[in-house]
């Protein structure tokens, strides 16, 4: 059989093409390798994609009691100056000027075609006059010198490299972290505040990439072991590696960087509209907003949606979708089984018109046409806490 | 009596009489993970050695899996279908993939035995 290192999976052929490279290791770089973590390359860094318990049962155990994450390879950056909200608006349609403290909100950096360069995280601390930013791992780089050098005259971004990430998610996320952060399980869905987590201090938001309820908790690198063993040591506490973080995200019909969208798409065609600020639609003040108000007028020529295969193979990222008729009318951009949902799911771009729930289309694995429809998302329910109205 | 080779593509093969069985190793399963499906060939198929026979297919990642030796299917593990996991739980006894009436038993010959696989493994 092909060996596991030279199979189709998305997440792995990313970390191919970095064999060669001098691997960043994260604060918990030991703990992952005492904890048994498969280490695998990841957008330059050698990551746990999954701990002895695998992949399946990482999984299950997230969405039944509570996983941890080391994300530590995300980009996070401080944006000060004078108006950093109103300068960070120059690359993304976010409404970020309209982030209320002690909140955080989902944005998209665009290029100026409206092409998607990332998707990014912004929160707005209380009291603090500086944005805190995180942006995904292997673009970090890349947004850091384009926000930079976009927003030159008008904010200063500083990046935090020493700074760890961990993710708590998962149904009793909230009682485990209440345990080394009294009163942090106050905060709703998408708010954020400084807080102290075991002694340490830190930022946390009630966000995460899975679906559940949960929390990322930012903390000093030199931090980073100490806290991760003592959520550890929590009898409802796994750790959860790379694998099951992307069925989970998955499931949660979330998008991947560089996989589910791409300098190629624009937001309404990667069906993230619900990311644009009304404000900002508008005013049609940020990049693409030409081709971008034009689709959200007209609709683009093609949709992100979500798909059930029939029976039990997974259709992996790169599948032709087809119609019935057999003409190709998209691909899979994210595909494979889904734990929770114990059958395949993917997502992919589809011509307009076979855009509808609903609608049957074929995808043809491994040359055979498979059944599929067009579903919403996300695939499991979420179930974040939110704010009571 | 039979007799059990490997390949460098991490399957294995149980030969008795000219029947040959044929699996992924417990080494392939872990490297897998967690299986949740198989895709099997149909008794009568003709394979080459070498040739794909079957699908893999992990959480993680889909894979393909070539008959070590050539022949004309005659069983397949149904059983898979309904319950891939038994691949990970029994890589090496009941999570066999396939069954083939081998067309030439110095493709058997040819393969690894059970000390020299263990050795190549244990050089990856």
């Amino acid at each position: 059989m092909t060996p596991f290192w030279r199979t189709r999976d998305s997440i792995l052929r990313d970390l191919m093409a970095d064999t060669t490279e001098i691997l960043k290791q994260t604060p918990l770089h030991a703990l992952h390798l005492e904890l048994g973590g498969k280490m695998v390359p990841f957008a330059g860094y050698a990551m746990a994609v999954q701990y002895p318990a695998g992949v399946l049962k990482e999984h299950l155990h997230t969405r039944e009691k509570a996983g941890l994450f080391d994300v530590s390879h995300m980009g996070q950056a401080f944006l000060s100056g004078a108006d950093p909200a109103r300068a960070l608006e120059s690359v993304t349609p976010a409404d970020i000027q309209g982030i209320a403290d002690g909140m955080q909100r989902y944005g998209l950096l665009l290029n100026d075609q409206g092409g998607i360069k990332d998707d990014f995280m912004t929160t707005r601390l209380a009291g603090e006059a500086a944005l805190y930013l995180v942006v995904n791992a292997a673009m970090k780089d890349a947004d850091f010198a384009y926000i930079g050098a976009r927003l030159k005259d008008q904010a200063t971004l500083a990046p935090a490299p020493t700074r760890a990430l961990l993710a708590l998610q998962g149904p009793l996320a909230a009682d485990v972290l209440e345990r080394y952060s009294p009163g942090i399980s106050q905060l709703s869905f998408m708010q954020a505040k400084r807080a102290k987590v075991a002694d340490a201090p830190a930022i946390v938001s009630r966000t995460g990439y899975t679906g559940e309820d949960g929390f990322e908790i930012s903390i000093d690198g030199k931090d980073a072991e100490r806290i991760a063993r003592a959520l550890l040591a929590e009898a409802e506490v796994l750790p959860i590696g790379l694998g099951a973080r992307d069925s989970l995200r998955l499931e949660a019909g979330l998008c991947l960087y560089g996989h589910d969208m791409d300098e190629s798409v624009d937001p309404v065609e990667a069906n993230l509209t619900w990311s644009l600020g009304k404000r900002r639609k508008e005013a049609r003040d940020f990049p693409g907003a030409e081709r971008i108000c034009l689709h959200l007028l007209n609709g683009a020529g093609k949709k992100r949606v979500g798909l059930r295969p029939e029976g039990r193979a997974p259709a992996r990222e790169g599948t032709a979708i087809t119609d019935k008729a057999g003409k190709v009318v998209g691909h899979v951009t994210s595909g494979g089984f889904g734990p929770s949902l114990n059958a395949p799911l993917a997502m992919g771009y589809v011509e307009r018109e076979f855009a509808a729930n609903g609608t049957k289309l074929d995808l043809l694995v491994r040359g055979k046409a498979l059944g599929a429809e067009v579903v919403p998302m996300p695939f499991v329910p979420n179930r974040y806490k939110r704010a009571k109205k | 009596m039979s007799e059990v080779r490997f390949t460098d593509q991490h399957e294995w093969v149980r030969l008795e009489g000219d029947e040959a069985t044929i699996g992924i190793t417990r080494h392939a399963a872990e490297q897998l993970g967690d299986v949740v499906f198989v895709e099997l060939p149909q008794a009568g198929r003709k394979v080459g050695a070498g040739g794909e026979a079957a699908v893999v297919e992990s959480v993680k990642a889909a894979s393909e899996v070539y008959a070590p030796v050539g022949g004309e299917v005659t069983a397949s593990n149904s059983a898979l279908e309904t319950e891939p996991a038994k691949v990970n739980e029994d890589p090496e006894g009941a999570g066999w993939f396939f069954k083939l009436k081998l067309s030439d038993k110095a493709e058997f010959a040819k393969l690894m035995d059970e000390a020299a696989y263990r050795e190549f493994v244990k050089g990856l």
